[in-house]
């Protein structure tokens, strides 16, 4: 079956717009069960594109790149921070150094720095793959926002992880990317979640908090 | 010849390695003797042969620029300076290594230094070129920190390494301006591209900042009485007489090889600093107390001299007179080449002196002629020729330096016609000051009575000691009889640099020197020589025919005060004294303070003297508080939160994004 151009261009930007509209809910989230939901649910989207992009363009091995995020970022990685805020019993928490609401602003306007970034420098190539770079742009840049308005632990995590997706939704949606670099940008995901994961088992033993200002005051940086 | 230098710099380095395991002193130096004699054989042949320059290119390096060596007239000119003096210090090493307290702090890093020397002259990319200089400098880092119990050797060795790295920085940006846009860091491609004005600029005064620094110019020399004293005496030698060799060595082959062409105020520039420089350090060398500091400072006026010499052949040919360019610059590598004879044998005879009384202080020394009789003539040479005292080879290359800087008065511009005659003048001044600094060294130190009880001890050193400083004071005499064998092996250097039609500027006869065409104004040290001892020999006779009665011995009249304590001689600190009052608040900033007993008080009084250098409070103290002050301030950041660490780079970041996206 072939699929016109303006198909295929359509449904990869839905998927993509999606994935960063799902950035900006991961930043509004006021509770943890929210934030990791809506990450689960980012997470899916981007499987998704994955997935369109495997069989629009007719390459399979984007297929097992969708598998992967839909595993381990969709089910595995949400299951298991969900048993951590269940067993620590902090999913009250989520504690912001910036308010919602200057975070929305802020998010809104990297987006639009990535948009304005992007769309002139790379004004050689398709329209798609411009597109495409200017929104994993703005998710990445957005993961990197919510891990530093965010001073739960947890919402750090999964603030590096949504950056994660920003770079995994790069790498699919430009045309000849290695198999490679997105198996490794897979594993480097596992790892940093297992490193996180001891993390937090440490933090929590210490401090009977996963509220990483604990951490700093024990340090002695704040009073 | 090239492979048999490169052969020899190579076994050098597998030395240095062995040095490491084997810590053999007869081999490591005897292996560094043998090394240094064969390259040094295979520059001369080659500079009395005259052939074409000789390339290699190893199949080692950067995947896009292998190792490139070469072997021309210049190189091999500096190879001589540096492996003839690195075969006389490694002989003299064999008897001087015996007295090293620690020699597995020093034997390891000599043959590595000498390697890191030849390298460098031999080098024809950037790329080895640098990492032979860092080499250098590190393996003579090691060496200054041989004695690293003493904390003034740690501090002077710290100074030495910053001082060393800033001029490194520099030199990589020389490069990298010459390299160009396209970067061809092989000295070949940098020959053939043409420099613009302001990078050329920029080339020449990175070049002489960054290799200026290692020269011990003024105000970059804080560092050079500080470390080449503390290296152990051979080092010193090779230190002062081949490392800022090889600093000049990298500002000819920038300013004269790779630039195509040269400005004429970059030549004011190097006048005005060479000429300071020589002043600074002479002064600074009248006043010192350590007799290895004392000539550490000569150091610096002596590169001063060839600084400025550089200076005069920048702007003559600029203004189009290579002839006289050309006789500037033999000038200048002439006078090189001798500092490199009599600093080398003068650093000798301090080794040989502290190795006999244990001390370098002059206020200990003294009476050492009679206890060290040998070591006292060849100090002597070396002093008197250090002093610009014909007939030796001191006084030849002055000459020629001051024949150049009367002929600077046909020069165009008008600043220059101002500065050639001042600088000319300094230069007078320092040579009158070296003098009164050299009688100060070899008076206080060898003559008149011990000042302490281990200098009444002392005893004549070895052989091998010995043998090396004869040679040098051989070759000081030498050179000063029969400059023209000096100018045989300079002649091809100017003839390479500034092209044949040049070479007559070479000036030489074989036993006089003579700007050309000008033999009116000819000088022959060996015609002078002649005169002298003819007249000598002449007077003796007259003399002895006239005087009717034989001589006779008898003890000299002592002022009605028998047998005085030999501290009423006249002291280091008192025979400096009138030249440091008059440059006192100028050049020193010395303090002066007599601490006088009360009346029935029986302790003595003291007069307590303090000088040091005005460059450390008005250029390097403001530095320190600088970086003191910011990086105090960045402490800061260094314990901020995961969170805020992260908000800068996001900072950082969204910032420079934001710029491209302005910018586009």
């Amino acid at each position: 079956m072939t699929l016109s151009e303006s198909t295929i261009y359509d449904v990869t930007h839905l998927l993509d717009g999606t994935v960063l509209l799902l950035s900006f809910a991961l930043l509004y989230q006021r509770r943890l069960f929210g934030v990791l939901s809506a990450f689960a649910l980012q997470s899916l989207v981007l499987a998704l594109a994955a997935a369109w992009q495997a069989f629009a363009n007719d390459a399979p091995h984007l297929y097992i790149t969708a598998g992967i995020a839909l595993f381990f970022k969709t089910i595995i990685i949400p299951l298991a921070l969900h048993r951590i805020v269940v067993n620590l019993g902090i999913h009250r928490e989520v504690e912001t150094a910036l308010g919602i609401g200057a975070t929305l602003i802020v998010g809104a306007s990297l987006a639009a720095l990535a948009i304005v970034l992007v769309l002139p420098v790379t004004a050689a190539s398709v329209a798609l793959t411009r597109e495409n770079l200017a929104l994993s742009l703005s998710v990445v840049l957005l993961g990197l926002l919510m891990m530093i308005t965010r001073r739960n632990a947890v919402t750090q995590v999964v603030g590096f992880m949504s950056l994660e997706n920003g770079l995994l939704l790069a790498a699919v949606g430009v045309r000849g990317m290695p198999f490679v670099v997105e198996i490794s940008a897979a594993f480097a995901v596992m790892v940093a979640f297992i490193i996180f994961g001891v993390f937090f088992f440490q933090i929590r033993e210490r401090f009977d908090t996963l509220d990483v200002s604990y951490v700093e005051r024990f340090r002695g940086e704040r009073h | 010849m090239l492979t048999a230098v490169f052969t020899a710099a190579l076994a050098l380095l597998l030395l240095g390695a062995g040095g490491a395991v084997l810590r053999q002193n007869t081999l490591v130096y005897g292996g560094s003797a043998a090394a240094c004699a064969v390259a040094f054989l295979a520059a001369l042949l080659w500079l009395l042969g005259g052939g074409e320059p000789e390339r290699l290119v190893l199949p080692v390096g950067l995947p896009w620029l292998p190792v490139q060596l070469r072997l021309d007239a210049l190189s091999a000119f500096f190879l001589l300076l540096v492996d003839g003096l690195g075969l006389l210090a490694s002989i003299y090493a064999l008897g001087y290594g015996r007295h090293e307290e620690e020699p597995q702090r020093v034997l390891p890093f000599y043959p590595a230094f000498l390697a890191g020397m030849n390298f460098a002259l031999l080098a024809d990319d950037a790329f080895s070129f640098l990492v032979a200089w860092e080499f250098m400098s590190l393996a003579s880092w090691l060496l200054v920190l041989a004695s690293h119990r003493q904390p003034e050797t740690r501090r002077a060795a710290y100074i030495y390494l910053v001082m060393a790295a800033f001029g490194t920085a520099a030199l990589i940006l020389a490069f990298g301006v010459l390299a160009g846009p396209e970067g061809g860091y092989a000295f070949e491609q940098m020959r053939q591209r043409p420099d613009a004005f302001w990078p050329a600029t920029l080339i020449a005064f990175l070049a002489l900042v960054g290799a200026g620094s290692k020269a011990g110019l003024a105000p970059l020399h804080v560092w050079l009485p500080l470390a080449h004293p503390a290296a152990p005496s051979h080092v010193s030698a090779l230190m002062s007489g081949a490392m800022t060799k090889v600093a000049l060595y990298a500002i000819i082959r920038i300013l004269f090889d790779l630039l195509d062409s040269v400005v004429w105020w970059w030549g004011l520039v190097f006048l005005l600093v060479g000429g300071g420089s020589a002043l600074l350090g002479v002064l600074f060398a009248t006043v010192q107390r350590d007799l290895k500091t004392l000539l550490a400072s000569s150091t610096i006026e002596n590169l001063g001299v060839v600084i400025a010499a550089v200076g005069l052949a920048i702007a003559f040919k600029a203004n189009g007179l290579p002839l006289l360019g050309a006789v500037a610059l033999v000038a200048g590598l002439f006078h090189a080449l001798n500092h490199a004879v009599f600093k080398g044998l003068l650093f000798l005879g301090a080794g040989a002196v502290l190795v006999a009384t244990g001390t370098r202080d002059l206020e200990r020394l003294g009476g050492l002629i009679h206890r060290m009789p040998y070591t006292a003539l060849a100090f002597l040479v070396g002093c008197a020729a250090i002093a610009a005292i014909p007939p030796l080879n001191g006084f030849a290359s002055e000459w020629l330096l001051f024949q150049s800087v009367i002929e600077g008065a046909v020069l165009p511009q008008w600043s220059l016609q101002f500065a050639v005659p001042v600088v000319g003048a300094l230069l007078a001044l320092s040579a009158a000051l070296a003098l009164a600094a050299f009688v100060r060294a070899f008076g206080i130190a060898f003559l008149g009575r011990p000042r302490a009880a281990e200098t009444a001890a002392a005893r004549e050193v070895e052989a091998t000691m010995r043998v090396p400083m004869g040679l040098l004071a051989a070759l000081a005499v030498l050179i000063g009889l029969v400059p023209g064998l000096a100018l045989r092996v300079i002649g091809p250097v100017i003839e390479a640099l500034f092209g044949t039609a040049a070479i007559s500027a070479a000036a030489g006869r074989f036993l006089w020197l003579a700007p050309p065409g000008r033999l009116d104004v000819a000088y022959s040290g060996f015609g002078l020589f002649a005169a002298g001892a003819v007249l000598l020999v002449l007077t003796v006779a007259v003399v002895k025919r006239a005087s009717r009665t034989a001589p006779r011995r008898s003890a000299p009249w002592d002022c009605g005060f028998p047998d005085p304590h030999p501290a009423t001689q006249y002291s280091a600190a008192g025979f400096a004294q009138p030249i440091r009052r008059v440059f006192a608040d100028s050049v020193f900033r010395a303090v002066e303070r007599v601490d006088m007993p009360a009346p029935g008080e029986q302790r003595p009084a003291r007069l307590e003297l303090r000088f040091d250098d005005r460059a450390w409070t008005l250029i390097y103290a403001p530095i320190t508080r600088a970086v003191g002050t910011v990086t105090e301030r960045l402490n800061v950041l260094q314990f901020l939160t995961i969170r805020r660490n992260l908000s800068l780079m996001f900072g950082a970041l969204v910032l420079l994004l934001a710029i491209i996206a302005v910018l586009r």
